[in-house]
């Protein structure tokens, strides 16, 4: 963490908890996997991987073998005979570009994504961008980031993403509000209706849904950010002169609540102005996680590291729900950015970084009501008792703000349900 | 390079994965990035293993490279070893750890771990998993296996080599082998890579002969231990009715026993024979999968259902030579291919009626609106099913006739379709009743012909919806074929003639 960040925020509370620092075999996935979410959202962009057979095969089986359109991401794996000299390497590449743009005309934007392989051999993937985009622009243009498995954990892939689409942003001195972060096009639309109803009309999403739709920034530029995973992304947005609303993730009834409230106080809207169009939303939602409370009250929980939503995914748990959360893992602890989610979170072990079979060990001991886990893991943590939750849907489904809080209380309510319904 | 969307394979170190996670006692030291460990979800979800691949990755970082990687693998071997206590270990690199060139055999081999230590080569950029199972399991083989002992028992003994963690339908096939063997009166000494351990392995010579049931996986082994010890193995994979009279013949023949007479083993002769199978007679079917079993199901459809086999493939470029042979006997171009995008114009082009293939197969086949059976890997979460559901065998047989058949509209159903074509529930625009009224079925694809009569375009949807894309395909190919810039009423029937069989 940067000397910066301590001079800016010497006295957040958030920085005196005691972290454990683990450094030893990581369950968990490589940034590449952001592009399962990222090609969906983005509707006229591709990704491109450059790497092995090995990434190809983890995209396929991340996403599920269920793509029922054709996908919008493929893999230029490196053969043997590229691995002989470089500069046959950027022959090829041009040529799979060529032939993918041929196949696909309607793609406006390209992200050749860089692999562990494409690194390790020192494949430079901006400069081929570079020199492709004169061919492709103005029909397509080509961008590169880094999603490998030494650079980058899981939702790091998105941060690194988003962080190149930073210079193409055009630049505006208007005052408006930036959203940094995929959410579901949904949730995008009711945070709209919310702030355009407390007057902030000029409201911008990162990504946008189309590639030539980026949002404005400059120096009269608030930002949210609906992530927590977008460290780099938002020193980017700083540099263009963007200021940081400090606010706890829109997670829950009470973090949905806190998180418009810090943006009105950020845009000079009285409070009283925001309660009356807040209150039915938070109404609502703190019934929908009512339902679920008596399943999950009380009830402790261990996060195995996973995307970095970790912290706020607690704090809503143990605030609105009643859970002790018993150990808190995430592959990386942002405490500029989780700072204010820190603070409401009650007593539990952080950790960062991984050793999982240490960790294995002490959930193990610990025996929590409820795992929130990998892939890999949940299953044999459900055959020795426990009970799982995989982290990977919680990325995957539309869990923020009021509308979805319900519906996030659910996934975590879910398992322990099956547990009590079942009689074999 | 390579412009990959699916691959049917992973790499080789996968397939070491298959390998290791079907055995036990074993470990194995990876030397690999954290996003690497996504493989262990193909067991634990897909599979649905109730444990964690015995796989420990060493999870580098771009940190570590300019410092020492090499300690990180010795450290991460020694835990390993510490923490699992195998009996013997395998030791290798994913595409990313053969890039940076540790050399985790010397590594290992310094260590001076008090248990085998079986370094494995995995060729990254050349090779794929079902190759890196072979060799793996090749090199245990060789490592740990010792030489025969002699045994008081004279009843003939025989290995089942092949079965792993994610095969097709492996765990049933397993044991539908076993209880065939059982009623032979032949006994098993070891089944591996499933369910053996280091020790298993050791006492693989004391069989009389192997039997070979995934040569992709186990024929590199098998091979090496005829050499070695003269143990000679089955060539014949037991898919099918026949195939698996010539398996029980061959393994009679192996262990000097007489072939027993036949009781009712299978109800496929019978179902194959009944007049409902009428209307299987002569359909259409593609077949494409590991080569294994697409050249099985090659068979099983002509001779014992009575297919007609319109296209054959295989993504295993190692048995290739047979899918050749298989193809040209059938009179079809042989399609050796992991592009599926060539497969899916193949499948277009050879207009089949039915599809036989992977999990990818099938999907195409949903574009083209096609009935589709899954018999091949790679696998899906659907293709290990909680009954007993094997394809080998005659139980197997019996299940193949399930499976081939029941994608398709049967006999009555088909004709009752073309007889009432403006039934007005009972037509493509409505969709399936199960999926409630206010669901849209697809519309069929759309024709890249532009040249249609609207009373040509009338006509055609008359034709059975299941039949149609088939109908306006032929139709095309005729008016181009013969260069007319349109498409009447006429040239509908023209090309139905001209293509109806
Ligand atoms: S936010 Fe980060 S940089 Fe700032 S004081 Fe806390 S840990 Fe240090
Ligand atoms: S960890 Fe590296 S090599 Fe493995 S899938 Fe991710 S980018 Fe590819």
């Amino acid at each position: 963490m940067s000397a910066a960040g301590t001079l800016a925020r010497p006295t957040s509370p958030g920085c005196d908890r005691p972290v454990l620092r683990e450094r030893g075999q990581h369950e968990v996935f490589c940034g590449l996997t952001g592009i399962v979410w990222l090609h969906r959202k983005i509707q006229d962009a591709f990704f491109l991987i450059v790497g092995s057979r090995t990434c190809a095969h983890l995209m396929q089986s991340a996403a599920g073998v269920m793509i029922f359109a054709e996908p919008r991401f493929a893999t230029a794996i490196i053969e043997e005979r590229d691995l002989a000299g470089l500069a046959d390497m950027h022959d090829e590449l041009d040529r799979v570009v060529t032939q993918l743009l041929e196949r696909r005309p309607d793609i406006k934007l390209l992200f050749l994504v860089g692999s562990c392989p494409s690194e390790v051999i020192k494949l430079d993937l901006s400069r081929a961008a570079e020199r492709l985009s004169q061919k492709t622009l103005p029909q397509t243009r080509i961008l590169a980031y880094t999603g490998s498995g030494i650079e980058t954990t899981f939702t790091q892939g998105e941060d690194s993403c988003l962080n190149a689409l930073v210079p193409l942003m055009p630049t505006t001195q208007e005052k408006n509000l930036l959203i940094a972060g995929t959410i579901a096009d949904v949730v995008e639309d009711q945070f709209r209706t919310l702030f355009t109803a407390m007057g902030i009309t000029n409201v911008g999403f990162l990504p946008a849904r189309r590639a030539g739709a980026l949002p404005p920034i400059g120096p009269n530029t608030q930002l949210l950010l609906a992530q927590p995973f977008l460290g780099e992304t938002l020193k980017a947005l700083e540099a263009r002169g963007a200021t940081r609303i400090d606010a706890p993730f829109p997670f829950g009834a009470e973090g949905s609540e806190l998180w418009f409230r810090a943006t009105a106080k950020a845009f000079g809207i009285p409070q009283e102005r925001v309660t009356p169009i807040i209150d039915a939303p938070r109404e609502r939602a703190r019934r929908a996680v009512a339902r679920h409370r008596d399943t999950l009250d009380g009830k402790s929980i261990f996060f195995f590291p996973d995307s970095q939503l970790e912290i706020p995914l607690a704090r809503f748990l143990a605030r609105e729900l009643g859970m002790r959360p018993i150990e808190v893992g995430t592959p990386y602890l942002h405490r500029g950015i989780l700072g204010a989610d820190i603070d409401l979170l009650p007593d539990a072990v952080l950790s960062e970084g991984q050793d999982v079979d240490r960790q294995l060990a002490r959930c193990r001991a610990e025996k929590p009501d409820l795992t929130v886990c990998g892939l890999g893991l949940a299953n044999p943590l459900e055959a020795e008792g426990l009970r799982t939750k995989w982290s990977i849907e919680l990325v995957f489904s539309p869990v923020h703000g009021f509308e979805q809080a319900g519906d996030l209380a659910e996934l975590f309510a879910r398992p322990l349900e099956r547990t009590a319904r079942l009689r074999v | 390079m390579q412009l990959t969307l699916w691959t049917y394979e992973g790499p080789p170190h996968v397939g070491a994965m298959r390998i290791v996670t079907a055995m036990r006692g074993m470990h194995y030291v990876l030397h690999a990035p954290q996003g690497d460990t996504y493989a262990d979800l193909l067991f634990t979800m897909i599979e649905r293993r109730n444990q964690r691949p015995p796989v420990t990755y060493t999870t580098f970082q771009a940190r570590d490279l300019g410092g020492d990687t090499a300690e990180l693998f010795q450290r991460a071997a020694r835990d390993a070893y510490e923490t699992f206590k195998p009996q013997a270990m395998i030791v290798g690199a994913s595409c990313t750890g053969e890039l940076i060139q540790d050399d985790p055999a010397g590594l290992a081999s310094a260590l001076n771990l008090p248990i085998p230590v079986i370094p494995l080569e995995l060729p990254s950029y050349q090779k794929k998993e079902n190759w890196g199972a072979a060799e793996t399991f090749y090199r245990i083989v060789r490592a740990l296996v010792q030489p025969k002992q002699a045994r008081p028992d004279t009843r003939p003994l025989c290995n089942i080599l092949g079965p792993c963690a994610l095969g097709f339908r492996h765990r049933d096939d397993l044991k539908e082998i076993k209880a065939l063997l059982a009623d032979l009166g032949i006994a098993i000494n070891v089944v591996a890579p499933e369910g053996a351990s280091p020790a298993d392995i050791a006492s693989l010579a004391d069989a009389d002969f192997n039997i070979v049931l995934y040569p992709e996986i186990a024929g590199a082994a098998a091979e090496f231990l005829k050499k070695q010890f003269g143990q000679p193995f089955t060539k014949t994979i037991p898919i099918g009715v026949n195939a698996t009279r010539e398996f029980i013949a061959e393994i009679c023949a192996l262990a000097g026993l007489p072939v027993p007479a036949e009781t009712n083993a299978s109800r496929l002769p019978w179902y194959s024979r009944s007049v409902d199978s009428t209307y299987l007679t002569g359909k259409r079917v593609f077949i494409f999968g590991d080569a294994t079993h697409a050249l099985a199901m090659a068979r099983v459809a002509r001779e014992e259902i009575g297919f007609t086999v319109c296209g054959l493939g295989t993504y295993t470029r190692e048995y290739a030579r047979e899918v050749r042979a298989a193809a040209a006997d059938l009179g079809v171009a042989p399609l050796i291919s992991d592009d599926y995008l060539e497969i899916e114009k193949a499948i277009i082009a050879a207009q089949p009626e039915l599809v036989l293939g992977t999990q990818m197969e099938r999907h195409i086949a949903k574009r083209l609106g096609l009935p589709c059976a899954v018999i091949s890997a790679p696998v899906h979460v659907q293709d290990f099913p909680a009954r007993f559901s094997p394809v080998m065998g005659f139980e197997g047989a019996n299940v193949l006739f399930d499976n081939l058949v029941h994608p398709l509209m049967m006999g009555l159903e088909e004709h009752l379709l073309g007889l009432f074509r403006d039934d007005f529930e009972f037509n493509d625009q409505a969709a399936p009743s199960h999926l409630g009224p206010s669901k849209q079925a697809q519309p069929d694809t759309p024709p890249d012909f532009t040249g249609w009569t609207v009373e040509a375009e009338q006509e055609l949807k008359k034709i059975p919806f299941f039949v149609r894309g088939k109908a306006r395909r032929n139709t095309e190919t005729f008016a181009r074929e013969r260069g007319l810039a349109s498409i009447s009423v006429e040239t509908l029937y023209d090309a139905k003639a001209h293509f109806g069989r």
